[in-house]
């Protein structure tokens, strides 16, 4: 197997990615980040980030449980809430969830799962816009590239400083950033049902596929050369699929052209433009 | 004889030029009020980086009537001044330029003659290619200005050696990318290693000035540079956040390094041109 390192310089990324949140936060004339906190490890380190970047009075934390959610998902919240000293506010989803299910009795879990994940998305931008903090998004690189959220979801944000660190890289820059272990020791996990876990869900370990999607997206390598450096076949072809299939996830909606200048395509300005 | 140079490296308004306009100087007084004969500001310093179609509407010209350089060719009555800004030529080609001011007047544009079109960078999109590598006469000697990608390939700088530049300005707006486990990005460390290279090739001094700040995802690292002829780090700002950074440059330290080093003395053109027009003959 090639040897891969994916090790970062955590205080150099703290750096840039806490100095992302102030200026991407400030720049727009707002101070104020808000973040649904899971309880996993993905939005504690979002949270922590933006606690240094603008202050803990300046970060909100949103505990959205649904009743079938983890208990420890709560409590391994509430651990970074006090380690942290920011506010929170929990808003239970399942009033909000619970008649849309009721609605067809065969509903399978994963259509389930996002609509939990889309009711969290409305509690989210509802209490951006109460509190006039902006949403920050909590998707590290491993799933954006295979597609493991749901759009509109998890995935809808205004800025995301975690989306170019791989999953085990949000774990060492979590280690780094003194996040309560029982949050970085647990499986991560959607909890959208009990006992579901990602690498279950996934069928491979995040150490495994970082690596392979570090060879295959970072470094540029083919499938081929891929397996050549010691990677099951099987396992190179599912990760390569999803990252092709799940290609809208990371996009905006085409819209068909039919004008001179269209947007998307030749009406092209940062987000940034003019501050 | 010595230069007192200054390095700006500054945040920037995507596309607010008046704002950048306040900036810059702000960026001059402090400069004044370090005693610098010299002050180089960053790629697009004027404009902002990812511009887009932006591009058109930031575009300015260096002259006198100009709502933007009056106030900048006012400034370089009192020190010597290079901006980043949009050139837009008499037909409507829009460059990436640096201009040199000094003494209320213009003394050189230069044009980015490579722009980056791979990976993150777009600029072949919006922009024309400039089609000049001059040297130009300074009150501090023979000078030249590159663009950031400019000096990302051997032969602009080596062109400028050749021309006399003994000073050679460099700015960039260069997003920051390749974290790993070093203490610096990769792109940080390329830019430095060349400059380094640069200095010590052509016995020259080689400043660099970047940008910080952030553009959407993207983020400006900074951490400008000034390199001797020997090839020693004179200088070094700090990384990722707005600075100024003075350093003295001891222009006798060319002769002194030339004569123990004479790399330009030996340099052979011809042999150079020969080949060269051998191997595009070749076609």
């Amino acid at each position: 197997m090639a040897e891969v390192n994916l090790s970062i310089n955590t205080s150099l990324a703290c750096e840039i990615l806490t100095g992302f949140i102030k200026s991407e936060i400030t720049r727009v004339g707002m101070s104020r980040a808000i973040i649904n906190l899971s309880g996993g490890l993905d939005s504690a380190l979002s949270c922590a980030l933006a606690v240094e970047a603008l202050g803990a009075e300046n970060v909100l934390a949103l505990r959205l449980p649904y009743r079938a959610s983890s208990s420890n998902s709560l409590t391994d919240a509430q651990l970074l809430i006090d380690q942290l000293g920011i506010q929170s506010k929990t808003i239970e989803i399942t009033d909000m969830v619970d008649p849309l299910i009721r609605l067809d009795p065969q509903m399978p879990n994963v259509r389930k799962g996002n609509i939990m994940a889309r009711a969290r998305m409305i509690v989210l931008y509802d209490q951006s816009e109460a509190t006039k903090a902006l949403p920050v998004g909590t998707s590290n690189k491993t799933e954006i590239l295979l597609g493991y959220s749901t759009i509109y979801g998890d995935s809808a944000s205004a800025i995301n400083p975690i989306g170019d660190l791989y999953k085990t890289q949000v774990r060492q820059l979590s280690r780094a950033m003194n996040i309560p272990a029982p949050i970085i020791d647990k499986p991560p996990s959607a909890d959208l049902w009990a006992d579901q876990t990602d690498e279950k869900e996934l069928g491979f370990t995040y150490e495994d596929v970082d690596k392979l999607l570090y060879l295959l997206v970072d470094q540029r390598y083919s499938a081929r050369e891929a397996v050549e450096a010691g990677f099951d076949e099987a396992f190179v072809n599912t990760v390569t699929t999803r990252i092709r299939r799940y290609q809208f996830k990371r996009m905006l909606p085409p819209i068909a052209k039919v004008s001179n200048r269209t947007i998307g395509y030749d009406f092209l300005y940062l987000r940034d433009w003019g501050t | 004889m010595k230069l007192t140079l200054a390095l700006a490296q500054i945040e920037t308004k995507l596309g607010d030029v008046e704002a950048n306009l306040s900036k810059h100087l702000h960026f001059i007084e402090r400069a004044k009020a370090g005693k610098a004969d010299l002050l180089v500001f960053p790629e697009l310093s004027l404009t902002g980086y990812v511009l887009q179609d932006l591009v058109a509407s930031v575009a300015h010209k260096p002259v006198e009537d100009d709502l933007v350089f009056k106030h900048l060719l006012e400034a370089s009555h009192d020190l010597d001044l290079v901006v980043g800004f949009v050139d837009e030529d008499s037909r409507h080609r829009f460059y990436i330029a640096n201009a040199y001011l000094s003494g209320g007047k213009l003394v050189h544009v230069h044009h980015k003659v490579y722009l980056p079109t791979y990976g993150l960078f777009d600029e072949g999109r919006f922009f024309a290619w400039g089609d000049k590598v001059r040297a130009f006469d300074t009150r501090f000697g023979r000078v030249g200005m590159l663009i950031c990608e400019d000096f990302w390939h051997a032969s602009p700088p080596y062109l400028l050696w050749l021309d006399g530049a003994d000073i050679m300005l460099f700015s960039s707006a260069s997003p920051g990318r390749g974290l790993n486990d070093k203490d610096k990005l990769e792109s940080a460390r390329w830019v430095e290693r060349v400059n380094k290279a640069y200095a010590s090739m052509f016995t020259s001094f080689v400043a660099h000035a970047n940008r910080v700040g952030y553009e959407d995802g993207l983020h400006f690292w900074g951490g400008a540079t000034v390199f001797d002829p020997n090839g020693e780090e004179l200088s070094h700002g700090p990384y990722n956040e707005e600075a100024i950074t003075f350093t003295e440059l001891d222009l006798n330290q060319l002769r002194r390094t030339r004569v123990r080093l004479p790399l330009l003395r030996d340099e052979r053109t011809s042999l150079v041109q020969n080949e060269l027009n051998r191997i595009l003959a070749r076609g």
